[in-house]
């Protein structure tokens, strides 16, 4: 009796504490999970309606990037060379991407803001696990498209990029990232986004 | 969601044709601007005139610290928004009747439908489409121009191509963009004078609406030109899919065979790199 009960008890406490719904949920719940959230999150804070780079990447970093899965964001960027990077080189490059890739992320946000999101559709991905989760912000002139490709590795579904107005963001990173690997291999390429990171950063 | 139609065979002749009369032209003219002596840079397939194609974006770039981004900061300055907002819905109206007959052109009715709707209801309602009531009334704006047009009978790319002043585009666009202009809201008036008035506005409407966005090129960019390029061919893709292009093959699996485990296969031994 008991042990019938204890799975139906954790799951309603999972529910009441407002635990990982989404561990084994829907895509498209995830997704949208996570731009009612970056949208409450927008309406209810003056900086970031404001425009605030800063704080958008924060709330970024708090509300999306839990649910992006790094390696896979990365490795797909790099491409065959990831194979021969060190494990130090493979999470140095990581942690510069991430740096990168949620300053244009939050970038595409500020021209975002005040608006609403309507997921459209959830298509998957011929010949793989994956699946696209598609959606429309509405509320400018013009509809802007933001897709969400996800995969689900192990038990939660995690984000791998990330399409605003048509345009992969880390796929769009492919081609410079192949040359830098040409004229400098996995080090040159790690300095090259050390380099741009700090430029961008002292800009503030 | 549509499949890409089958050509037409009358319409991928003329386009043929078009794009074959550009080819020509600009091979000429990029044969004669490519320095002597330079080594290419590694041939890209999209890109076969890079070198050629950085120095317009140079240009491009001089051009627009000089002039067009001062003007366009100082224009978001000291206009007030809703003047802005007005002059943007005015050339949108415009385009957005350009937009109906483009998807009329496609084989979208019901999308051109809409779109002479919303011409229609803010040019009588919202003083001559200074305003924009249309998009209360959920007409919502779908622009489309000539060259998704091309594209959508098949009309291929071409080689990747910078234009002075007018930026990214390719063959197929270029052509696109040269029908697109005979119908810009410059064409108007019937006076030069005028004409160049409402073109300099325009140039400087649109550049306003993108001082966010290439701030942030700035800052994200690791090569700008490759950046602004594979961005632009992304995203005229996706145009001309109507926003749902094929997706394409992540290319993410390069999965663990740590370095030290196994005497590491030479790159060409790993898996094919998927072409883009």
């Amino acid at each position: 009796m008991l042990k019938k009960l204890l799975p139906t008890f954790s799951l309603l406490l999972a529910l009441v504490a407002g635990g990982p719904a989404w561990a084994t949920g829907t895509p498209d719940a995830l997704v949208r999970q996570i731009s009612t959230d970056v949208l409450n999150t927008a309406k209810a804070d003056k900086a970031i309606q404001a425009g605030d780079i800063n704080r958008i990447v924060a709330m970024v970093e708090e509300k999306v990037m839990p649910h992006v899965n790094f390696e896979v964001v990365t490795r797909s960027a790099v491409g065959p060379q990831w194979r021969g990077a060190t494990p130090e080189q493979r999470s140095k490059l990581q942690a510069e991407f991430k740096t990168l890739l949620v300053r244009v992320y939050s970038g595409a946000l500020t021209e975002l803001k005040d608006h609403t999101v309507e997921i459209t559709k959830t298509l998957p991905v011929a010949g793989s696990s994956q699946v696209v989760v598609q959606s429309e912000v509405r509320g400018g002139s013009e509809p802007i498209k933001l897709d969400y490709r996800l995969d689900k590795p192990a038990d939660a579904w995690k984000i791998i990029d990330v399409n605003v107005g048509g345009l992969w963001l880390v796929q769009n990173y492919r081609s410079q990232f192949a040359t830098e690997l040409n004229k400098g291999g996995i080090d040159g390429l790690i300095n090259a986004l050390v380099e741009r990171n700090k430029t961008a950063a002292a800009k503030g | 969601m549509t499949p890409l139609p089958r050509r037409s065979p009358a319409v991928s002749r003329l386009a043929v044709a078009l794009a074959l009369c550009a080819l020509g032209a600009l091979a000429g003219g990029c044969a004669t601007v490519a320095p002597a002596g330079t080594a290419p840079v590694a041939a890209n397939p999209v890109d076969p005139w890079e070198n050629f194609n950085r120095k317009v974006y140079a240009f491009n770039e001089a051009l627009d610290e000089a002039l067009l981004k001062p003007v366009a900061e100082a224009y978001r300055d000291v206009v007030p928004e809703l003047v802005r907002t007005g002059v943007d819905n005015f050339f949108g109206n415009v385009y957005d009747a350009w937009s109906a007959v483009n998807q009329l052109l496609q084989g979208k009715l019901e999308d051109s439908l809409v779109m002479g709707t919303r011409v229609a209801t803010n040019t009588l309602f919202g003083l001559g489409g200074l305003l924009d009531p249309a998009t209360e009334m959920r007409l919502t704006r779908r622009s489309e121009d000539f060259g998704q047009t091309l594209g959508h009978w098949g009309v291929p790319n071409g080689p990747f191509l910078m234009l002075p002043l007018f930026g990214p585009s390719t063959i197929r666009d270029a052509t696109g963009l040269w029908v697109d202009r005979q119908v810009s809201p410059a064409q108007l008036s019937d006076s030069e004078t005028k004409r160049w008035v409402i073109g300099s506005i325009e140039v400087v409407n649109v550049r306003t609406k993108l001082l966010q966005t290439l701030r942030l090129l700035d800052d994200v960019a690791l090569d700008k030109y490759a950046f602004v390029r594979d961005a632009y061919l992304a995203r005229r893709r996706d145009a001309v899919f109507d926003g749902a292009p094929p997706f394409e093959d992540l290319g993410d699996d390069w999965e663990d065979e740590p370095p030290a485990a196994a005497p590491a296969p030479p790159a060409a031994a790993s898996a094919p790199q998927t072409p883009r």
